[in-house]
């Protein structure tokens, strides 16, 4: 058994939530430098050099790259041999949520109820996924999460018999119902298999894979290499404004099915697509 | 072709402006967004007056992050627009002139734009940073209670905006992506 207090969890989220509210992961800001070499509207050049810029001010001015900063969504992958002392895990997350929204001077997004929509003044609760793995180590990921483009994704229940014909049309779909609410150039997370919540959690977890990073599963990286060069035929293009640069990276996770069923989520990000991880 | 623009905005630069342009606006715009719009069309319903002068004004969809010490606002790029697509016709006919936003309008904004001539312009979402550099003053002047949804006095200087839809009616984002649509 390893002992784990739960502030070093605090802290750790703490600081995550700034972090990566001003600093975009190495990954992606290789796919915009890439975006930028390919992309054949003058307009869409134009679009994703502000984006470069942006980015350079967030970092610089230590100043958010979206006032957009998100609804906090926490990974924890928790070794079966660690014993947390010191208070309750949630607790101790949305500490760290707390302290890092308040102190990072970062937005308050989160209303207490979706009907009443009081703000909570402090961007908790977050959302929070744990999942048991064996070790003594504790895996942290934040993925605080804009609302432009959650707001546009899709869970699609697909019959076995559509297919990955199916499968492709579904992602295709979502991606042009989103257009240019969704800030392009998009991350596209996509979940396939499992049940109606286990594919939207995928589709969600997909998007905290390093972009341009292909799933193992052959089949898979060919659908994620096919989707993503579809996507980048619609036309849309950086800030919906038209181009050859709609999606920077699809991501596609998998998952054993029922007979009956074919789920599909697509999980659409916006170009400020964080995640950061630490291990405890 | 940049296109340097006054706001409040005239009736004559309103009518020059055409979907596709790259305009820099200078000048008093409001911050609004869901919640304010709620309480604005409340306030409308009970006979009050808004909380600013609607006519020539531009609203921009952006609710700011914190700004730091010494800084007048912080991250500041827009939201979606069409969540204020159900109040923005009864706005528009009261005098609205333009709108700062991103993503899709419905028919009934259309009309509404092209009946009162006004503009719609997109800011680049996601380039909250950038766009901030733009904003040299920022005052809560309603709803302080909405937070980030407070309405706000904003002076901008050479604010980058792209005209998304003209008092024709023309939208760039139904003409801009098939031209790279790949067949």
């Amino acid at each position: 058994m390893r002992t784990v207090q739960v502030s070093h969890i605090t802290d750790a989220v703490k600081e995550m939530c700034i972090q990566v509210n001003y600093e975009l992961s190495p990954d992606m800001c290789r796919v915009f430098e890439e975006a930028k070499r390919t992309e054949r509207s003058p307009l869409g050049r134009r679009i994703l050099e502000q984006l470069s810029q942006n980015l350079e001010i967030a970092a610089s001015d230590r100043i958010p790259i979206c006032q957009d900063t998100g609804m906090a969504v926490v990974f924890l992958e928790i070794g079966q041999e660690v014993h947390f002392e010191g208070g309750c895990l949630e607790d101790a997350v949305n500490e760290g949520i707390r302290k890092g929204y308040k102190e990072g001077y970062l937005r308050k997004s989160v209303v207490d109820d979706p009907i009443l929509r009081k703000n909570t003044g402090d961007n908790t609760p977050g959302v929070i996924h744990c999942r048991l793995v064996p070790g003594d180590q504790v895996k942290i990921t934040v993925a605080p999460k804009g609302f432009g483009s959650e707001n546009m994704s899709r869970v699609f229940m697909l019959k076995p018999a559509d297919g990955l014909e199916g499968v492709k049309n579904a992602v295709i779909k979502a991606v042009e119902d989103a257009g240019p609410n969704a800030c392009p150039p998009m991350v596209v997370g996509v979940g396939i298999g499992g049940t109606f919540e286990k594919c939207a959690l995928m589709a969600k977890h997909a998007l905290t894979r390093p972009a341009g990073e292909h799933s193992r599963i052959s089949w898979v990286k060919e659908l994620e290499e096919e989707l993503l060069f579809c996507i980048n035929g619609t036309g849309i293009g950086p800030g919906g404004l038209g181009g050859t640069t709609t999606a920077l990276a699809v991501n596609v996770e998998t998952y054993p099915t029922h007979i009956a069923g074919l789920p599909v989520a697509v999980n659409i990000c916006c170009h400020v697509n964080r995640h950061i991880s630490v291990t405890l | 072709m940049e296109k340097e623009i006054r706001v409040p905005l005239s009736r004559e630069d309103a009518l020059s402006l055409k979907a596709g342009d790259y305009v820099c606006l200078t000048g008093t715009i409001y911050t609004a967004r869901d919640a304010a719009h709620k309480r604005m069309q409340e306030a409308l319903e009970r006979g009050e007056p808004l909380p600013f002068d609607i006519r020539g004004s531009v609203i921009y969809y952006m609710g700011p992050s914190p700004a730091r010490e010494g800084r007048p606002i912080g991250s500041a790029g827009p939201t979606t627009a069409s969540r204020m697509d159900k109040y923005t016709p009864a706005l528009l006919d009261l005098g609205l002139a333009g709108m700062i936003g991103k993503g899709r309008r419905s028919p009934a904004v259309r009309e509404a734009v092209m009946r009162n001539q006004a503009v719609y312009f997109a800011a680049v979402g996601g380039a909250g940073a950038l766009l901030s550099k733009a904003v040299t003053s920022a005052e809560v002047i309603a709803y302080e209670d909405l937070g980030t949804e407070a309405v706000r006095k904003l002076t901008v200087e050479n604010l980058p905006v792209i005209v998304c839809m003209d008092a024709a009616g023309t939208d760039l984002y139904e003409t801009a992506a098939e031209e790279y649509r790949r067949r």
